[in-house]
Parts: structure tokens; C-alpha cells; sequence
């Protein structure tokens, strides 16, 4: 029998190691996804794949319910829809008791459809326009106003209404990070936080239930929350004094990093990243000790989203060429690129092979199939001698890449899910040429043949 | 192909070039092909025995002959500046004479 062929290669020894950290473990092939091997997938559902693990969305879920639950009596998650909105995903977060936090129209009509109540529904978002603003009071959803004229807006759209819309006031903070997100909701530094809750009591046309707050994402000092905590809890307890509104509820969003690395960062985000446990254990203990009479704490509700997702997706590429640049440098060019992989513009995501190589490997800059200069996923990873036709996965994909990918120059490929039980459900098809044209329409005059002059 | 005279090749793959002290890691095969060109074989027996023994198509092989030489050419450790075995490599790549 002839021995395994692998590409005569020469790597240059350098006394300062460049690539200090990482490489090694990035050799380490994956050949099974919860319990399914990679090939197997590949061949009944092609390449790229995108694979999510259901037991993966549920631990990931009730390790976040338990971090705050066991420390806090009234904690209620909703799911951030936007983070991704393929419904097999959202409707396991229902199952295991989400609500739903939705950006627009769009978003709030597929939490309906995925059977979530009104009620349970939290309309964020900076942009929702009259008719959104509409059905949100129909259904009864929470509104978060963001801004003035929205507030506004409402109170327009609630005239003659038999019940008051239910709002909550999205308030925005200097929690002591950097940069201060601003754009979104009420200032509270300024006073005009304030005035807005002032004016949501005073219409007596709205039903003022919540105050939130969502500081940034993959926010990594859990101190921050202590802060934004700090400074909710003491505006509810202001709209108690003055108001005499009690405030049902404080949603301090989401922004809680998982453990992808951020690009750039010197180490691995495994060893940096706080575990939820340490934001929970200071968010809790502000909420504890605000001053709330014991039985009038507010529910704290939490909008969590890539820290509930990201583990759970896989995303399974092939090798489609090798080539070297004009620097000597090794690339390679898989069949998914920045389309798919949207968050490799944020992350070194980790990559892995799926069988056994030798130990030798190479820095190679990873492209996608674009063309296009962006189209780079990793501008230095050692991998090993990887061959056309070598499958690869891509780790901690499931936040974000689902709702952010772009049908551009590819189609979308398959989505499925693997359930607790290592079954596998395709749970969104590829994409065809078919369904790409579908919304298209040729105007008559450019329907016909060419015309010769 | 023709290593620089000086280039001393191990059998586990160490590289060393004593005239600028870099030194690299050749894997197996990359080792293998160096101490049969240092043993003076042409690229057509080295790639000949290579075909019998190892599961790779003759296209593949090709391919990353081609790219080796490219290594080596960046590394500076090719004899000369790249006219070994007239009629080989180099021309194929459109870059001899
Ligand atoms: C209002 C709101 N809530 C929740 C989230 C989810 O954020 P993350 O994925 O960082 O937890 C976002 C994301 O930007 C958001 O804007």
C-alpha cells in the first residue's frame, strides 16, 4: 500500500516565536460535530455547511438562566432575535422560556410567528415606524423608546386606544467604557432620561413598565454592568418617589462577550474573557442592594444574544485551491469567505482540520472565493498542509453570521441543526438561482432577444 | 534542482544555510526530496519514485514540486540564480534560459 501523501514543505525557523500562541491547537482536527462526523455531514448536505448544536443553544441557555437565577429571584431572558433569527433557533430559546427582543416590524412578526405572546415581546430598535408602532400596541408588545420623536409618534398612535400601550424607557449611560454608546435611547447624564419618563407618566396615555439600558457588545469588564445597574435601579426608584409609577422591570440588554477572540488580542479569549458568573454576581448584587423593598425587586431581564449563540454554530468549508503570494507567503482559498463569515471582520475565529495530519504546518493567509480584497478570514493562522478538497470547521459561529450573511457572488448554503438526540435536521435549505430571482422582474422591453442594430 | 553547495540537510528535516544562518524545517517529504537532490538525482527520478510510492496524483505532485521550488527560490537556497536542469521547472514556468 502506498503511504499517505502529504506537500513537501519547508517553514523558516525564527528565534522570537511570531506566532506565540495558538498554532498548535489550531492543528487539532474536529471530526465529528456533537457526535456526527464531519464527512457525513459534508456528503449529505455539501459544502459550506453552517451546523448548529441544539444541546449546545440549550446548556448555553440554562447556564445563563442558572448564573443569574440562582443569585437573583426574578430573571427573565429574551432572546435578542437579531442575533439569529433562523426559527429551529429561536423557537428552542422559547421552549426553554425566551422572550423576544426585536428590532423591527420584521423581527416582531417572526416572534409571533414563532408563537411568542405579545406581551413577551420587547420592541427595540432606533428606527420603528408608524405602522411597526402600530401593531407592536396591537399585540400588546413592550415598546422601547429610544428617542423623542418616537415618543411622540406614540403617543399619537395611542389616542383612542382601549388599553395604554406598555413602554419601557431605553436609557443610555456612561457605564465607564469606551466608546460610550450614545446613539441609542434617552441620555441619562444629561437629564433627558428624565424628562422623557417625566413626560411617558405625565401623558397618562402610556403604561411606563420598564427601563433599559444595553451598553455595547462583547463587553469584557463586568464592572460596567455594575455601574449601568447602579444608575437604572436609582432612576426606578426615582420614578417610585416622584413618579409614583413602580417600574416592573430592568433590561440591561446584552453585550456579554463569548469566547471568540477578538482580533488583534494577544491572547486567547479562553483565558480572558470573565465567565458569565462574574457579571451576574455584580449585576445581581447592585440589584440586591438598591434599595427595593424585599418583595418589590424588579424582574431583571437580560437580552443576551452572542453569548447564548456563538458556541453553538460550526461552520464546515473545503480547501478549494492553494496558491503562494508574491511575499512566498502560503494561501489558501476555501469556498466560504466574509459572505458567510461576517464576524471574521471582528474575530480570529478558531479553524480546525478534520483529519489527522503530521505535525508540520504552515502560516497560511485564509481567503474566501470572492473577489474581492476584503474577502480574507484569517491574515495568519498555522494550519497544516491542508489539500483541494480538505474539509475544515470554522468554530463559535452561531452569533450574528446567520442574519448578517450577504447573498453576494455565492448563494447561501444549507443550515442544519443537530438535536440532543444526534439527529440531523436541515433546518434552512441553500439557496437556489430560482429563489434568488424570484422577487426579480424583467421590464417587457428587456425581455426579448438581443436586438442586432 | 541543485542545492546551494554549502546547505546542510539532516534526515529529520533541519535546514541550515551557514552563509546567512537561517535555518527551516522541512517536513518528511520536503526532507526526503532534498537529500535525494543533495544525492545527486534529477527531478524526474526524485518525482518518478515519489509516484510509487506515495498516494498522490502525478498533476498534485506537479503542482507542488513547482511550489517547493518556489520555497526554495524565496529561502535563497537554490544554486545559481535558477538555471538548474535546463528544460525542466524553470522553463515550465516561463521564467528560464
Ligand atoms: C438592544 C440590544 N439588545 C441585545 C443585543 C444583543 O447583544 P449581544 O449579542 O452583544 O449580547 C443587541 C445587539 O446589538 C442590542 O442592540
Amino acid at each position: 500500500m502506498k503511504q499517505p501523501y502529504e506537500r513537501p514543505t519547508l517553514r523558516k525557523l525564527t528565534a522570537g516565536a511570531l506566532h506565540k500562541f495558538g498554532p498548535r491547537a489550531g492543528a487539532a482536527p474536529t471530526t465529528a460535530l456533537d457526535g456526527v462526523p464531519v464527512a457525513e455531514l459534508v456528503a449529505r448536505f455539501g459544502s459550506p455547511l453552517f451546523v448548529l448544536s441544539e444541546r449546545q443553544l440549550r446548556r448555553s441557555y440554562q447556564a445563563a438562566v442558572r448564573a443569574f437565577g440562582t443569585r437573583y429571584p426574578a430573571v427573565q431572558l429574551a432572546w435578542s432575535y437579531k442575533t439569529n433569527y433562523l426559527n429551529a433557533v429561536c423557537r428552542t430559546f422559547h421552549q426553554e422560556g425566551a422572550w423576544a427582543e426585536v428590532v423591527s416590524g420584521m423581527e416582531l412578526e417572526k416572534a409571533l410567528l414563532n408563537g411568542v405572546p405579545g406581551p413577551h415581546i420587547l420592541f427595540n430598535g432606533p428606527g420603528k415606524r408608524r405602522a411597526e408602532l402600530e401593531r407592536a400596541c396591537e399585540v400588546d408588545a413592550v415598546i422601547h423608546l429610544d428617542n423623542a420623536d418616537e415618543l411622540h409618534l406614540l403617543l399619537d398612535v395611542a389616542v383612542g386606544r382601549a388599553t395604554r400601550p406598555r413602554v419601557a424607557l431605553r436609557v443610555n449611560l456612561d457605564a465607564g467604557i469606551y466608546p460610550q454608546w450614545d446613539r441609542f435611547g434617552f441620555n441619562l447624564e444629561n437629564g433627558e432620561a428624565w424628562q422623557a419618563l417625566s413626560r411617558v407618566v405625565a401623558s397618562g396615555q402610556l403604561a411606563l413598565v420598564g427601563l433599559h439600558c444595553h451598553i455595547g457588545t462583547y463587553v469584557l469588564q463586568p464592572k460596567a454592568y455594575g455601574t449601568a445597574a447602579t444608575k437604572l435601579a436609582a432612576i426606578a426608584l426615582r420614578c417610585q418617589r416622584e413618579l409614583h409609577t413602580a417600574v416592573q422591570y430592568l433590561d440591561l440588554g446584552g453585550g456579554f462577550p463569548s469566547t471568540n477572540t477578538l482580533k488583534g488580542a494577544y491572547l486567547p479569549a479562553a483565558d480572558t474573557v470573565p465567565p458569565l458568573d462574574e457579571y451576574a454576581e455584580t449585576i445581581t448584587n447592585v440589584l440586591l442592594g438598591a434599595g427595593f423593598p424585599a418583595d418589590e425587586l424588579p424582574l431583571l431581564v437580560l437580552e443576551a444574544g452572542r453569548a447564548l449563540v456563538d458556541d453553538a454554530g460550526s461552520l464546515i468549508g473545503s480547501v478549494l485551491a492553494n496558491k503562494r503570494l508574491a511575499d512566498g507567503r502560503r494561501a489558501t482559498i476555501l469556498d466560504f469567505g466574509v459572505n458567510l463569515l461576517f464576524t471574521s471582520f471582528w474575530y480570529d475565529h478558531h479553524i480546525s482540520p478534520t483529519r489527522e495530519f503530521s505535525d508540520h504546518t504552515e502560516p497560511t493567509v485564509l481567503y474566501g472565493p470572492l473577489c474581492m480584497n476584503i474577502d480574507q478570514l484569517r491574515d495568519s493562522i498555522a494550519l497544516p498542509l491542508l489539500a483541494p478538497g480538505d474539509t475544515v470547521v470554522v468554530h463559535k459561529v452561531g452569533a450574528y453570521n446567520m442574519s448578517q450573511w450577504q447573498q453576494f457572488i455565492n448563494l447561501r448554503p444549507n443550515v442544519v441543526m443537530v438535536d440532543e438526540a444526534g439527529a440531523v435536521h436541515l433546518i434552512r435549505a441553500a439557496e437556489t438561482l430560482e429563489y434568488l430571482q424570484q422577487l426579480e422582474r424583467v421590464p417587457a422591453h428587456l425581455a426579448g432577444p438581443r436586438l442586432s442594430s | 534542482m541543485k542545492l546551494k553547495p554549502n546547505i546542510a540537510t539532516s534526515e529529520a528535516g533541519f535546514i541550515f544555510n551557514p552563509a546567512t544562518g537561517d535555518s527551516f524545517a522541512a517536513n518528511p517529504l520536503a526532507a526526503d526530496i532534498l537529500a535525494r537532490a543533495k544525492a545527486g538525482l534529477d527531478a524526474a527520478a526524485i518525482k518518478a519514485d515519489i509516484l510509487t510510492r506515495y498516494d498522490v496524483a502525478p498533476g498534485q505532485l506537479e503542482k507542488d514540486w513547482d511550489d517547493l521550488l518556489a520555497q526554495l527560490r524565496d529561502f535563497n537556497l537554490l544554486d545559481g540564480s535558477g538555471k538548474w536542469e535546463a528544460g525542466s521547472e524553470e522553463q515550465a514556468m516561463g521564467k528560464a534560459k
